[in-house]
């Protein structure tokens, strides 16, 4: 074999295997958006074609639209789980990033050891606590109330993590400088912290809201009656009927499946971000 | 003068904790008060609001009770197979994905990290309409001759887990890429570079370079993995609410049926409410044992 031979060959070796990786990658790609091509496609077709597997778009979108419409409170869910999301994530935001700046700002022996504890409590399956959290909650008359299903989520181990590993490349000086002007604790951290840590913000919001969007364990405990039901608890008693109609569960799923979908595109860079904001 | 740099360090101490309080309290009232509770609970018998002190009969009861043993042997089925084969692929893929000499690298990563944008239960019914009898994985599969007769995928003991694990890794391989990509990045492309210059081909260098480095962000997506999976709930109770006969059902579903769709039984609901808790707690010790030991 020439060295021209030798050449070529390892060419085509490598021309083989990068073959092999896009047929891998496409064909893992392919299984990824398959579902959401699907679910698209179901909404327009009726519940036996879906079941039949028809690969192609039906005229049943409005019926399937008025059909849930009438099966449920659908903006009632709506607005049901647009309130709530926007509220945790806000409050939630407030008291863990407040407490994240506190945890480095104000560095005590104790509070170091009150910070292990919260984030040892990571460790605890919420599917642990829902239990004597329902007696607690019904003892005070909280179930089947947005605060009972809201003063759980408002301050968690991970986002209390995420504010303090961001705060800990906060410049110092900046707060003295501040103190020094007479700026009291609480001026600095809304007027000077919260404006400068935009961007840890925005990646918080993001991983709060999609949590608190999609939260279901807790709000199927504690929410009873129809007119509390959020979106996931809805399109999960329609799909797990004796004979669900899969034409306006696919609509159901498109509409609770959009805010996040809408936050993923138009804000991808800080989306990923703010998964990997514990890696940091 | 003196005085007045104490009083600052007074003020500044008394704000400090003010910052801290709210979440201190809340986390006290409701997660580690709820635990003792827990506790408390799991030692008292009785069906509704009407309970006796029990001592550890919960526990003992526990250990012979055939539905909470063959959950606990689903749950941890899904955890052994699923984890591991979810965080190879996402390995895989990303140390593909690392390639600047790979084209379309943005859509592929846009493509396979997409999942992650579904709700749990929305997802969860997608996968439960694909997966009907006549359905359209039936279908295809029938259709590209890989089967002859259609899977009874969520009526039989064994396809329904497969349907389970398949829809798992289908939501979060692409959330664990993510972090493996990110970490990916930071690693020096002249060790890479070097390796190929003394003759290491791509399995070389994902076994000897890019597993060994990554290491820290494997154990932290195994920690996560592990508690996820263990906590398993909203797909199984959308997919196939843990039938046929119980085959799927976990843990998680198991305390909720307890209390929830049986005569509520609080006290035992909690008892192995702290099962869990203790399956959670010694796996991810023993993961990062395991990985600690391995970095010696």
């Amino acid at each position: 074999m020439t060295k021209a031979d030798k050449k070529y060959a390892g060419k085509t070796k490598r021309r083989i295997a990068y073959g092999l990786q896009y047929m891998f990658l496409g064909g893992i790609s392919l299984i990824s958006i398959f579902p959401f091509i699907w679910m698209i496609i179901g909404a327009t077709n009726k519940s036996m074609d879906i079941t039949l597997g028809k690969l192609t778009f039906g005229d049943q979108l409005w019926v399937n639209l008025d059909n849930l419409f009438n099966a449920g409170e659908l903006l009632v869910c709506i607005k049901n789980s647009a309130i709530l999301s926007l509220i945790m994530t806000f409050m939630s935001m407030l008291i863990c990033s407040m407490a994240g700046y506190g945890f480095v700002v104000f560095k005590s022996r104790v509070k170091e050891l009150c910070f292990s504890l919260i984030l040892l409590s990571m460790m605890i399956p919420s599917s642990s606590i829902v239990i004597p959290m329902f007696k607690m909650f019904s003892k005070m008359g909280l179930l089947n109330t947005k605060i009972g299903v809201i003063l759980p989520a408002l301050s968690t181990a991970f986002l209390i993590f995420f504010f303090r590993q961001n705060t800990k490349n906060f410049p110092f000086e900046t707060i003295q400088s501040a103190r020094i002007d007479g700026l009291g604790e609480l001026g600095i951290f809304f007027k000077i912290y919260v404006p400068m840590m935009k961007s840890t913000y925005a990646a918080a919001a993001i991983i709060t809201f999609m949590s608190s969007w999609n939260n279901y364990l807790w709000p199927l405990i504690s929410l009873q009656t129809k007119e509390q039901r959020t979106l996931p608890l809805m399109i999960s008693s329609l799909g797990t009927a004796y004979t669900p109609d899969y034409g306006m569960i696919m609509v159901g799923i498109i509409i609770t499946t959009i805010p996040s979908a809408l936050i993923f595109f138009l804000m991808q860079k800080s989306f990923v971000d703010s998964m990997m904001g514990s890696v940091k | 003068m003196g005085n007045r740099k104490k009083n600052g360090t007074f003020r500044i101490h008394v704000n400090g904790w003010g910052f801290v309080i709210p979440s201190i309290v809340l986390f006290l009232w409701l997660t580690l008060w709820p635990m003792i509770n827990a506790f408390i609970m799991s030692l008292q018998k009785g069906k509704g609001s009407v309970t006796e002190f029990a001592g550890l009969d919960n526990y003992v009861r526990l250990l012979r009770d055939p539905v909470f043993i063959s959950s606990t042997k689903n749950t941890i089925l899904y955890f052994v197979i699923q984890v591991p084969i979810m965080l190879f692929l996402a390995l895989i893929i990303s140390s593909m994905l690392n390639n600047p000499k790979l084209k379309f690298r943005g859509f592929f990563r846009t493509a396979i990290f997409v999942p992650c944008v579904t709700s749990l239960v929305a997802y969860s019914l997608l996968f439960k309409s694909m997966f009907a009898v006549d359905g359209i994985i039936n279908k295809t599969l029938m259709g590209l001759h890989l089967i002859d007769t259609p899977i009874p995928w969520l009526l039989d003991t064994f396809w329904a887990k497969v349907v389970i694990i398949a829809a798992i890794t289908w939501r979060w391989t692409g959330y664990n890429m993510i972090f493996y990509l990110s970490s990916l990045q930071n690693i020096d492309g002249a060790i890479y570079e070097a390796a190929e210059i003394d003759g290491a081909n791509g399995w070389h260098k994902f076994q000897y370079i890019t597993v060994p480095l990554l290491k820290p962000v494997i154990l932290l997506t195994a920690i996560m993995s592990t508690s996820g999976t263990l906590q398993l709930f909203d797909e199984v109770v959308n997919i196939t609410s843990g039938g046929p006969a119980n085959s799927t059902m976990t843990i998680s579903q198991y305390i909720y049926n307890l209390s929830f769709k049986y005569a509520p039984d609080f006290g035992y609901a909690a008892t192995v409410s702290y099962a869990i808790f203790f399956m959670v707690a010694l796996l991810s010790l023993i993961q990062t044992k395991v990985s600690g030991d391995k970095n010696d």
